[in-house]
């Protein structure tokens, strides 16, 4: 049995993250010899000394030409434990969203710091955001150890400090390593060059973190994304609510209860095109069979009778700003996309904006432009059935669309019911 | 119960699943893009358990190049008939006869660039705007990059600085009428995991992807299948060998190798080992420039 852990690298700029993962890559021995023969050459065409791992995740030309992360890239690698979704998101604050983006489904955050440098700006930002973005387990890697005489005291340093600041975010489980991204010590195999560190290597950690308890597995959540009626002979009266597992666990049998309209009914059977199953957690795609004959559609919940999300019209939640566009204020009317739902969402309240170096919530300003985080209140079309996404990643996230252009421009995370 | 599987594949199998779903539920009129290739049949294999028990709610549309392998066309034909599914054929050599685009000449000539004028033509000819299809982001470092929702204008341009957002699992396939979305619902399987998943699943591949006895001749380090569609230049020589092809396209640009693996099982050993990616072991059309796919891309390409 391998396990899929999805990760996501962040950090300042420059900080090695791309170099990491070409390490991690090709240390693992997961890059291939032409990928490797075309890394060295544009290497050689850009005058670099060495060969440079980061160009093996830097692939849009705009990126080789100007050496730092645009967008996020995607890697793969496989270990006989697990399978790993790596996401090589950017360091330079122009393009924080995708930095969010890369991290909104994370299980591991690998958090990059040069070990000269020390905590930056965009260090605490990304740290703050992967928290925000509920990354259940934080690396901070202190990379270029290199450069840093390979120094403990340099290193226990950074930790304290680190540490210092992370007792102000929610993170649940931090790990520190001392690395050089660039020579490898420390990534797969344990380096020479720092004997005092004892503990696992990059890969150890990404291997052996506990990410089971990382999906909520109590609060049955199924939302609703497609009604299957075949209209074939065989299956001449099946109806069936296909969708994803959003939380806890689903019994044949079991009660539930349809959101919005209350009714309540029996799980019939759980189906799949490779035979039906007794029960479904997260994130099994499944189609769920009802005993009653009742009206369920694209967009409501199952869930059970006693343990039911908000359902409302008003949410309290925290938006990352994703647009060079207007700026969110109050007043302002969006898309909304909640699990399989649409409606339209106005901006009622503008709560505050957060500066993330500081943690400080300025509560005299009225807008949020890119890269900008604040909370605010929104006022949907059609009532949401959410929980806190601290509680849930699926049912509590949502997206907003600007209708003008359909550009998706921000990212909310609720943080209750606004009343 | 279902069959025990490594849990990888099935969290694969059901972010794909419901990537497909969510797609259709989404838009007026998908169309599924099928070469005959392995990742095409992957895809259509997980639109088909997205869905069941009813049938595949849209068609399916091979842009052929006129210079395929006939072991493919006649998978496809089979596959779909299987299906009881309807197949598009948007043609490149109809667009080569009504003036559309000129056929490339010489004996590196390929129709594979051709393609990107079929596929638009046909996207816009039937109003879809929903195109699946089988890209991998593990294949080429632009893919890499691409959303799984794609947005395309209306001449069907990928713009790769100015991607929506894409968070959790929520997709924004919004749209206006001319514009459409490329969906991508295997972005984040590798070729490993779509053998493990072939291999598990008894999934059907055309059978030029097994070892077999065949007339080639070797060109830029690949072994190229003998056709009326490649002409031979002046050091050529066609011989007899034993190859099998490790990514199936047009026959003008796809090389095979030698290889001695005849099932599935046998595949997944030889990729395991291989230190060669499938693009780079058998594609020309990824030899040209390191930003050749960056560049196709953006015209419109699968
Ligand atoms: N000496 C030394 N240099 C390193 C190390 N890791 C990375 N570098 C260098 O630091 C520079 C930046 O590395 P990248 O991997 O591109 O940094 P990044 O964090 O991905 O940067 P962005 O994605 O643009 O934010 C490159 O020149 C690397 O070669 C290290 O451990 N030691
Ligand atoms: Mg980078």
């Amino acid at each position: 049995m391998t396990e899929l852990v999805r990760i996501a690298t962040t950090g300042s700029v420059d900080d090695g993250k791309s170099t990491l993962i070409g390490r991690l890559l090709f240390d693992s021995k997961q890059i291939f010899e032409d990928q490797l023969v075309a890394v060295e050459d544009a290497s050689r065409k850009r005058g670099t000394d060495y060969v440079d791992l980061a160009l093996l995740t830097d692939g849009l030309r705009a990126e080789r030409e100007q050496g730092i992360t645009i967008d996020v890239a995607y890697r793969y690698f496989a270990t006989p434990k697990r399978r790993f979704v790596l996401a090589d998101t950017p360091g330079h604050i122009q393009y924080t969203r995708n930095m969010v983006t890369g991290s909104s489904t994370a299980n591991i955050a690998l958090i990059l710091v040069d070990a000269r440098l020390g905590i930056l700006e965009q260090t605490r930002r990304h740290s703050f955001l992967a928290s925000l973005l509920g990354v259940p387990h934080l690396v901070l890697c202190v990379n270029k150890m290199d450069l840093a005489d390979w120094s403990q005291e340099r290193f226990e340093e950074i930790v304290d400090e680190f540490r210092d600041f992370a007792t102000r975010l929610d993170i649940h489980d931090l790990r520190f390593v001392p690395i050089s991204a660039l020579e490898g010590d420390n990534v797969v195999n344990q380096s020479e060059r720092m004997p005092w560190y004892h503990g696992p290597t990059v890969l150890e950690l990404l291997e052996e973190i506990h990410i089971g308890s990382d999906q909520n597995m109590i609060d049955v959540r199924f939302p609703v994304q497609y009604v299957i009626r075949p209209h074939r002979r065989e299956y001449q009266d099946f109806r069936g609510y296909a969708g994803k597992v959003a939380g806890g666990l689903i019994k044949q049998g079991d009660e539930v209860m349809v959101l919005p309209s209350g009714f309540t009914t029996k799980v019939r059977s759980i189906e799949t095109f490779d035979g039906p199953l007794e029960e479904a957690a997260p994130p099994m795609s499944v189609v769920i069979t009802l005993e009653d004959d009742i009206d369920v559609s694209r967009g409501d919940m199952l869930c059970r009778p006693h343990n039911q999300p908000h359902a409302s019209q008003d949410i309290d939640a925290m938006v990352a700003w994703m647009s060079e566009g207007p700026p969110l204020k109050v007043g302002a009317k969006y898309g909304i996309k909640h699990t399989t739902r649409w409606g339209k969402a106005m901006v009622k309240e503008f709560q505050y904006r957060l500066d993330v170096n500081t943690l400080h919530r300025d509560e005299t300003s009225e807008t949020l432009s890119l890269n900008e985080i604040g909370r605010v209140r929104l006022r949907s079309t059609t009532p949401l059935f959410f929980d806190e996404y601290r509680r849930n990643r699926e049912t509590g996230s949502f997206v907003l669309v600007d209708e003008a252009t359909n550009v998706t421009v921000g990212a909310g995370m609720i943080t209750g019911e606004g009343s | 119960m279902a069959a025990v599987q490594p849990s990888h594949l099935r969290a694969l199998e059901s972010e794909s699943i419901h990537i497909i779903r969510e797609a259709v539920a989404e838009s007026e009129n998908p169309v599924l893009l099928f070469s005959g290739g392995k990742d095409s049949a992957l895809v259509l294999r997980l639109a088909v358990k997205a869905f069941w028990p009813a049938r595949l709610p849209f068609p399916v549309m091979h842009v052929d190049t006129g210079h395929n392998f006939d072991e493919v066309i006649d998978f496809r034909d089979r596959t779909i008939a299987e299906l009881e599914a309807n197949l598009i054929v948007a043609s490149v050599q109809e667009a080569i006869e009504q003036g559309r685009v000129v056929e490339e000449t010489g004996p590196r000539a390929s129709r594979n660039r051709l393609q990107t004028e079929s596929l638009l033509n046909a996207i816009d000819k039937h109003r879809f705007d929903v195109v699946f299809g089988g890209a991998r982001r593990d294949e080429e470092k632009a893919r890499a990059k691409e959303r799984v929702f794609s947005f395309r204008d209306e001449f069907g341009q990928w713009d790769p600085k100015n991607q929506r957002p894409e968070l959790w699992s929520l997709y924004n396939g919004r749209h206006r009428n001319g514009e459409h979305m490329r969906v991508f619902p295997i972005s984040n399987w590798t070729e490993m995991d779509v053998w493990q998943y072939i291999d598990q699943e008894g999934v059907e591949l055309p059978s030029v992807y097994f070892s077999h006895r065949r007339r080639v001749f070797e060109r830029d380090g690949m072994l190229m299948a003998e056709s009326p569609y490649l002409r031979l230049l002046p050091n050529e020589e066609v011989f007899e060998a034993v190859v099998r092809f490790r990514t199936v396209g047009d026959m003008t640009c796809t090389g095979g190798f030698e290889s001695r693996a005849a099932t599935v099982q046998e595949i997944i050993d030889e990729v395991s080992i291989s230190r060669i990616t499938e693009r780079g072991a058998s594609r020309a059309d990824d030899r040209t420039a390191d930003a050749a796919m960056e560049d196709r891309k953006r015209e419109g390409y699968f």
